[in-house]
């Protein structure tokens, strides 16, 4: 319903103004080439394929044969694409006195990996919990501890820890490695648990003890099913961190049982024979895969849930 | 005397050196709706999670129906909580937020059906029921954080400020509604507000809490019109009292209040308590309670000019001077005087509140 009279001072008004009225109108034009879009996207692109020149080299590298190589040109494009670099990293090459590549050491490293990241992260997951919504006595001091615990550089704790696994027997097995990183993604994972935890509003939690629920009934009822952003963080952070472990891998196992990092070195860095450049760049690529892969599966819930997460109080 | 459905007893709560409870004693019937009122801070929303078991007291104990609950866990009290800003849990559907809390008590399929249907056809939300809590609008959500509260088949319902995240429309019709809930079943009810209308409308008694403590324990009418200080005097009202700075004094043997050479006979106002004595002390008088050009057979009338004229719709406030002090007057718009008007003020001692300036307690 229009008003006349406002109508017709909206008129009269405009007539005052009668030259202005054929300026401007609607959104502000936008110029494609402006000096300010030339500089930022420039900035990106340089950007970008100053990180992607290594990933190429590679990626062409490993299709190559060893004569193509040999003339050097490491940036032109394999003139024969050939797979059987990759079929060797992955099932011959040989490392020490194995000679079935990397494929011993990829199943070591999922046998490492799977369940540090599951025991970790339900711990942690359950630690954070009780620190954010349960201030049980002495909440405050354990959190500080865990705390510190995260500054702490691993190399303080590597002979300590190895005279440990000796005593309990767990020294070279997979067993003792998987408890070594489920201990050391501990403060980190809970620090990250916690504040999550903390952010999701106290009334939902207070609700749920007047329904009755429990510690447990809490955490798996109502916690645990708003918390899936939080969880994929937690096994990005522990998937990539774990899988690319050199220096517990190389310390805490047995040739038999290194994990895939460790054997990606000892291909690497064999001192006889050929180096065998496309191999090498093949194994490479086969190692960081995992963590690729994960990365692109989950990586718009690890953008919300880093966000949700972010380290306060 | 009938066992009172709520009792909390020298409650005392301290988070390290802050006292947030100061030995707090309040008494509830069965079946009456108390409101708690108080600005952010006073402890209203702690005294209620203390009731509810949600907050451990430091001191102090807390009965309900006659048991004392100091220690019980929350879902033992025989209480319901409905939260400002709902706490629907997000991951379940209407109906498995009203059965969570049953299912966790054991209670059989068909009593839990029931009871569902039960609370949806008393707060209509039948058609939400297989909803997710993200899918239902503001009031929506309200009604099923009632309904929760609702189907634990409690004898005492706790709100925790449970209207001021809607809208103001939403909220009056939300109140009528509580209201309406409260008749129908007649269940003990304290509900925490910081909305003084909420209070006047819902409450059969209101507890105006300031810094940790009760000030006034009263019938809504009674705290309106007998505030016993300073402080419930200026937080209960829209607009707030009138508040005149002056001294009590005699003339012929009658009291009277003095400010700036302005004398207000006080014979028809009821002293409390130690009675009259001579000091210096506060007049208060309400907006509302004022007449403007009504004549003169007021006990007190003067003449004034207009400062400032605020129109609100169905009544206009309008701020003149009582001697060199603000003074504000509820008129109808109809009858609302113009800026820099001459008027005549007029009112009745009767209804005024008087407070000793150095206590702020009432006269």
């Amino acid at each position: 319903m229009s008003n006349p009279a406002t109508l017709a001072v909206t008129v009269a008004g405009a007539a005052a103004i009668q030259p202005e009225l054929s300026g401007p109108r609607g959104p502000r034009p936008r110029i494609a080439f402006s000096r300010r879009n030339i500089f930022i996207y420039g900035t990106l692109i340089f950007a970008a394929i100053y990180y992607l020149i290594p990933l190429y080299v590679m990626v062409v590298t490993s299709l190559k044969g060893m004569p193509e190589i040999r003339l050097g040109n490491i940036f032109s494009p394999p003139m024969e694409i050939t797979f059987e670099p990759w079929v060797k990293a992955w099932a011959t090459a040989c490392t020490g006195l194995n000679c079935d590549g990397l494929s011993r050491g990829f199943w070591n490293s999922v046998r490492i990996t799977v369940p540090s990241v599951v025991v970790s992260i339900v711990v942690a997951s359950i630690n954070g919990y009780a620190l954010a919504n349960w201030r049980f006595k002495g909440a405050e001091i354990f959190f500080t501890i865990l705390i510190v615990g995260a500054f702490i550089p691993y190399q303080v704790m590597i002979y300590p820890i190895v005279i440990v696994l000796r005593e309990i027997g767990l020294y070279g097995s997979l067993t003792g490695l998987v408890i070594v990183h489920s201990i050391f993604g501990m403060p980190i994972l809970t620090l990250l648990f916690r504040n999550y935890f903390a952010s999701l509003p106290e009334e939902l939690f207070k609700a749920a003890r007047v329904d009755g629920a429990g510690f447990w009934g809490i955490y798996f009822r109502i916690m645990a099913p708003m918390s899936l952003p939080i969880f994929v963080v937690a096994v990005i952070l522990q998937v990539t961190g774990i899988w690319n472990d050199f220096l517990f891998g190389v310390v805490y196992t047995k040739p038999d049982t290194y994990p895939m990092t460790v054997q990606l070195n000892n291909i690497v860095n064999s001192v006889q024979g050929v180096k065998e450049y496309n191999v090498n760049m093949a194994a490479t690529l086969i190692t960081g895969l995992v963590p690729l892969v994960i990365y692109f599966i989950s990586g718009k819930l690890f953008v919300r849930g880093i966000a949700a997460g972010a380290v306060k109080g | 005397m009938a066992t009172p459905s709520v009792l909390v007893k020298d409650v005392t709560l301290n988070y390290g050196a802050v006292e947030v409870l100061k030995k707090l004693n309040i008494e509830v019937a069965d079946g009456e709706f108390i409101v708690l009122l108080g600005p952010s801070g006073c402890g209203k929303s702690t005294l209620l999670n203390c009731i509810a078991g949600l907050l451990d007291v430091s001191d102090g104990q807390i009965f309900i129906k006659g048991k004392n609950v100091t220690w019980h866990e929350p879902k033992d009290r025989g209480i319901g909580m409905v939260f400002q800003s709902y706490a629907l849990y997000p991951q379940m559907t209407v109906e498995g937020n009203l059965s969570f809390g049953l299912k966790n008590a054991g209670l059989p399929k068909d009593e839990i059906a029931r009871r569902i249907a039960r609370a949806a056809s008393i707060l209509q939300i039948e058609p939400l029921l297989q909803r997710r809590p993200a899918a239902l609008s503001g009031g929506q959500r309200q009604r099923v954080a009632i309904g929760r509260a609702l189907v634990r088949d409690v004898d005492v319902f706790l709100f925790d400020e449970p209207l001021s995240n809607l809208d103001a429309k939403l909220r009056s019709e939300l109140r009528v509604e509580i209201k309406r809930l409260h008749q129908t079943l007649g269940n003990t009810m304290i509900y925490v507000t910081h909305d003084q209308i909420e209070a006047m409308t819902l409450a059969d008694r209101i507890a105006v809490m300031k810094g940790g403590m009760i000030q006034q324990l009263d019938r809504p009418q009674a705290i309106y019109s007998r505030p016993v200080n300073l402080f419930v005097a200026g937080f209960i009202g829209s607009p707030g009292m009138n508040f005149l700075q002056g001294h009590l004094d005699t003339r012929d043997g009658m009291p009277v209040f003095k400010l700036d050479g302005i004398e207000i006979p006080l014979a028809t106002y009821a002293f409390d308590g130690e009675g009259f004595a001579a000091k210096p002390a506060v007049f208060g008088m309400r907006p509302e309670h004022v007449g403007l050009n009504m004549g003169s057979d007021w006990p007190f009338s003067a003449e004034a000019t207009i400062e400032v004229v605020e129109p609100m719709g169905s009544d206009t406030l309008v701020w003149t001077r009582l001697g060199t002090q603000n003074f504000a007057i509820r008129v109808g718009s109809e009858r609302a005087p113009a800026v820099g008007d001459r008027v005549t003020l007029g009112f009745d001692p009767l209804r005024a509140s008087l407070f000793d300036s150095a206590s702020g307690m009432r006269l």
